[in-house]
């Protein structure tokens, strides 16, 4: 942690639009969040945040051009907490049916694919997201993510999770994969690695929850 | 649930930063802080907020961008700004302010590239594509709604399914469809077009145009709207968010309540 007691938050930012969203999620949330392109800042930060909005083949190039995904991919392999939003999700994952032969940062074995039924696309709106049983088994699901309304933008998702990783649970004409939770220590009470499909950051008091839980401002018990 | 809950979004019209009031474009009065009814309509249950600004000069358009930052601040839910949007670096500048998403109007009819340009610099989620009509009349030679731009004041002879569909195709990723007949009337969304373009498209449409009453806004969504759209019904406070929502919810449509 820095010398102040605040966590470090650094923000991805490879030209993708929502970063005043994100930024303002952190003002909230009480803490003064970098945005970066640089691959010394996301290494450095106590939380670093990948957001992403955009093709996933375009949002790559931005990414691997300042060196971030191999930034990332460190943060990953040394369990330093880092979080992916809506594309920044799906690019912690090896490959996206949306830009085919476009590698991903590659941390989670899985691939993005698109939407395959006949509701509008992109899902744009709130829907729920479930950590419940039924078809997901007991070691996929998903601890941290709590049940609640999200703000989703997305026409690719994930179908499954992969496994080692817990899961939380949307339906959008089938079972997608709203977040996934990664816990590089697995006693853990925080996923090192968060990824979420939906966007925290304009999910309201949910989101922002979630959020500060997350970066530590917020305990499991109630109010910080 | 099979979906995404049914969005209700109120609109702010903005002018010189300011919200104003009143049947659109003529006789307005100025409303309000536009920070401060966001975060009310927030507070309501809003599932999203939507910026139009109708400045006319260019001091006017610069309060807009301050206007746009204090309203992403005061929100935790989703802010689309459109009005005067004509090119790339006009939309930069207001998701670089904090809006989620920017809509086109005038300037995609003239210039449609503008559109996929949008779509592939920021992501279709990031593209709204507003489209104003009008019923052609019973004088038409066929029967369907026309393209209308320049606020209104310009006809362009298309038709309004047809421009949504090649808007999606373009890359927008929804469609804000305002009825000119309706808008300001009180008398319901034109159900009638939100079919013509619902049919024609796969992104989801905005209903805007009409709405004063909680079965306006339920007939909408049974037109195919994904989201509902008003101004001056919440502006007035005729109507609370949270009311209406409870109204939807008791005739079974799926709202975030």
């Amino acid at each position: 942690m820095s010398g102040s007691g605040k966590p470090r938050v650094a923000i991805a930012g490879t030209g993708a639009a929502n970063l005043a969203s994100v930024e303002a999620l952190c003002l909230r949330a009480g803490v003064a969040a970098q945005v970066s392109d640089r691959a010394e800042d996301i290494a450095a930060a106590d939380y670093a945040i990948l957001p992403g909005v955009g093709s996933f083949g375009a949002a790559m190039e931005r990414l691997s051009a300042r060196g971030l995904d191999v930034a990332f991919r460190e943060r990953v392999a040394q369990g330093r907490p880092s979080m992916g939003i809506c594309l920044g999700m799906q690019m912690f994952c090896l490959a996206s049916e949306e830009s085919p032969g476009v590698a991903g940062i590659g941390v989670v074995p899985a691939r993005i694919g698109k939407f395959g039924n006949s509701l509008p696309l992109p899902q744009l709106g709130w829907n729920r997201v479930g950590t419940g049983t039924g078809a997901v088994a007991d070691a996929s699901r998903s601890r941290f993510v709590k049940p609640g309304w999200a703000y989703f933008a997305n026409s690719y998702r994930l179908a499954e999770p992969p496994p080692g990783f817990g899961a939380a649970w949307g339906v959008y004409g089938e079972t997608f994969v709203a977040a996934l939770e990664y816990y590089a220590d697995p006693g853990a009470a925080r996923p090192s690695l968060l990824l979420c499909q939906f966007h925290p950051e304009l999910s309201g008091p949910w989101g922002l929850d979630l959020f500060s839980r997350w970066i530590g401002v917020k305990s499991e018990e109630g109010a910080a | 649930m099979n979906g995404t809950a049914i969005r209700i979004i109120p609109c702010l019209d903005m002018k010189g930063g300011r919200v104003v009031k009143g049947v659109r474009f003529k006789n307005l009065v100025d409303s309000g802080d536009p920070a401060e009814l966001a975060f009310r309509y927030e507070e309501e249950g809003a599932d999203e907020i939507a910026l139009l600004d109708i400045s006319a000069t260019l001091e006017e358009r610069k309060t807009a961008i301050e206007a746009v930052r204090a309203v992403r601040r005061a929100v935790s839910i989703p802010v689309s700004v459109g009005g005067g949007v004509r090119s790339v670096n006009d939309a930069e500048r207001l998701l670089a302010a904090g809006a989620d998403r920017v809509s086109v109007n005038s300037a995609a009819v003239r210039a449609p590239g503008l559109i996929a340009e949008l779509a592939s610099r920021f992501g279709v989620q990031c593209v709204i594509l507003a489209i104003d009509a009008r019923a052609r009349g019973s004088a038409a030679k066929v029967p369907g709604y026309e393209v209308l731009i320049d606020a209104g004041t310009t006809e362009t002879g298309i038709e309004a399914a047809d421009w949504a569909a090649r808007g999606a195709e373009l890359g927008a990723g929804e469609i804000l469809l305002t009825s000119m007949d309706r808008d300001g009337t009180g008398l319901g969304y034109d159900a009638g077009l939100l079919r013509s373009v619902v049919g024609a498209v796969r992104v989801p449409v905005i209903a805007s145009g009409g709405a004063a009453s909680p079965e306006h806004f339920l007939e909408g969504a049974e037109a195919g709207a994904r989201a509902l759209l008003a101004a001056g019904i919440f502006h007035r406070q005729e109507l609370s968010i949270g009311s209406l929502k409870r109204f939807l919810a008791d005739n079974q449509l799926e709202v975030r309540l």
